[in-house]
């Protein structure tokens, strides 16, 4: 078993009345992958901002790196890079002045930790001398994570690092994120892309405060329960809402070209059948195996 | 809904920003009630391509045809004929649900009463009669792109165009929201949409793929798929973005 690095133990947080996060266990371990899956609001922001300790839980304990995310959060952030959802580099100093001034704030420079950052900010570097302000979205989001890297983390946090960037560039990241952990770094990354959860050893859902699951994502396939129909139709729209009205419904909803079903009783409600008494008689209907969206999808709706 | 009549024309439009070719001879037409993705790699000239239909930039050169009116000579008129929302920016977060809704409506010329009318309409149908009065700072996001695009389409414009508007929400509220889309699609307005979800590209009845401010693929997804011989959408972005790298 891999040594655990952050442990959360019954942590909660309240803004005011709103409860962010309620009574969170959660281990991950040393040179894995984790990936914070949920919607807005969930409380993956706020789950990341106590980890990092840049807020104080409520109730509970968070341990980083072996410190006390409240009591040693000195010793805590010189080994951690924390990348905020929103660009909060400085918009007006430029690429290379920004980098300088992370590694000068951490004690070191960019020559000596330059093999680290090399494999994103060699993408950049032609632009080093623009201002941070006048870049594209994918340029910033490389920038910020050269900066948060600068200092050789041991720990790297990445708050919807992807939002907004376009397919090729997402995949392009998710590449250098491998590359990072194969050097040993261990990684907390949160993403509403949920394609993008299948590249993490393990997942945890994240649903209004409450944590759903915790598993690798093969797993979190495995545990689907529902027998899953895919139909291919011209006319998704109307083939949903006739699902809707159908008995047996669990979920319907469209996938691409294609429209997934799941229902409670497969044995005894004949879907087909349905569909071609409703006028849907043209459409082919096949079983598929899910993926994590449909799994997250039906486990949102429970 | 589809239909044969153009909507949005466009034909050779370059746009120029100094030595910078942002767009490069763009030809495309978008037909009347059709939902039309509009996709490319961050940088690729959407945004460039957007800003001119919607009236907001003078294109360098070419012809552009938007709901009738010529985006050289008359882009307020086009202004008046069509709505916008986008991830960036949508309503006013300090404003409450319905005094963004009589903002808007209000901007686009309707009546009070007309306002009145079609604003509980919109609470209505989204099944958010009680948010009447909530900050929309205070509503989460999924709740806010909803009622964006519901705003967006208040005064019944042309054509709507949604820059990313599902950017960040989750799988659910994604697939609620092009259920708006197909809804509005079937009352007539033409829905100009960009993503960066390739299952959602897959929703729209026609895509135009944009790489170095060029038009390097225009079709219904089908087609596109069998042209690229390629099993998603994805696939097909992938192969043409990458081409676009090694050059």
């Amino acid at each position: 078993m891999a040594k655990t690095l952050i442990s959360c133990s019954g942590v909660s947080k309240h803004y005011g009345d709103v409860e962010a996060l309620n009574n969170i266990n959660l281990d991950i371990f040393s040179g894995e992958i984790f990936g914070v899956i949920g919607p807005d609001g969930a409380g993956k922001t706020s789950l990341f901002r106590l980890v990092a300790s840049l807020l104080i839980p409520d109730s509970g304990k968070i341990s980083v790196l072996g410190y006390d995310s409240v009591k040693d959060y000195r010793a805590i952030r010189k080994k951690l890079g924390y990348m905020p959802g929103r660009f909060s580099l400085y918009q007006d100093l430029s690429v290379e002045e920004n980098l300088a001034f992370y590694a000068s704030v951490y004690g070191t420079n960019i020559e000596k930790n330059y093999h680290l950052i090399e494999d994103v900010y060699s993408q950049i570097e032609p632009f080093k001398k623009r201002r941070a302000g006048k870049l594209s979205g994918g340029m910033k989001q490389k920038l910020a994570l050269s900066c948060a890297l600068i200092h050789s983390p041991e720990l790297l946090i990445l708050d919807e690092p992807t939002t907004g960037v376009d397919a090729v560039s997402r995949r392009e990241f998710w590449e250098m994120l491998k590359r990072l952990k194969d050097k040993g770094m261990t990684i907390l990354v949160s993403t509403p892309y949920m394609d993008e959860a299948k590249r993490c050893d393990r997942i945890a859902l994240v649903q209004n405060g409450v944590i759903l699951g915790v598993d690798t994502p093969e797993m979190v396939i495995r545990q689907f329960n529902f027998k899953l129909f895919a139909i291919r139709s011209e006319v998704r729209h109307e083939i949903i809402r006739a699902l809707r009205t159908f008995d047996s419904v669990h979920q319907a909803y469209l996938a691409g070209q294609l429209v997934h079903f799941t229902q409670v009783n497969p044995e005894t409600d004949d879907v087909e059948r349905y569909l071609m008494d409703q006028g849907f008689g043209d459409v082919d209907i096949r079983t598929i195996e899910p993926d994590i969206e449909d799994c997250f999808i039906n486990l949102m709706m429970n | 809904m589809e239909s044969d009549r153009i909507i949005i024309e466009v034909k050779d439009l370059v746009k120029k920003f100094g030595w910078f070719v942002a767009n490069d001879q763009l030809c495309f037409n978008v037909y009347q009630g059709e939902v039309f993705g509009f996709l490319g790699a961050n940088g690729a000239g959407k945004t460039t391509a957007i800003r001119i239909l919607c009236g907001l930039s003078k294109p360098t050169s070419g012809r552009v045809i938007v709901a009738g009116f010529d985006a050289f000579s008359q882009p307020e008129k086009i202004k008046k004929v069509i709505g916008y929302m986008s991830q960036r920016f949508s309503l006013y977060d300090d404003l409450t649900v319905y005094e963004n809704i009589r903002l808007f409506g209000g901007i686009y010329g309707l009546t009070r009463s007309e306002i009145k009318k079609r604003s509980e309409e919109l609470l209505n149908r989204l099944e958010i009669p009680d948010l009447r009065d909530r900050l929309i700072g205070s509503i989460p996001l999924g709740w806010k792109q909803k009622l964006a695009f519901s705003i967006a389409v208040l005064h019944k414009p042309k054509i709507v165009f949604l820059d990313e508007p599902t950017g960040g929400v989750d799988p659910i509220t994604r697939r609620q929201f092009w259920e708006l889309i197909y809804e509005a699609s079937k009352q007539g307005i033409t829905i100009f949409v960009t993503t960066h979800y390739m299952d959602e590209a897959e929703y729209c009845d026609r895509i135009c793929i944009l790489a170095e401010g060029k038009v390097k693929a225009l079709g219904k997804p089908d087609q596109l798929k069998k042209t690229f011989n390629a099993e998603t959408i994805d696939d097909v972005f992938y192969q043409i973005a990458r081409e676009d790298k090694q050059t």
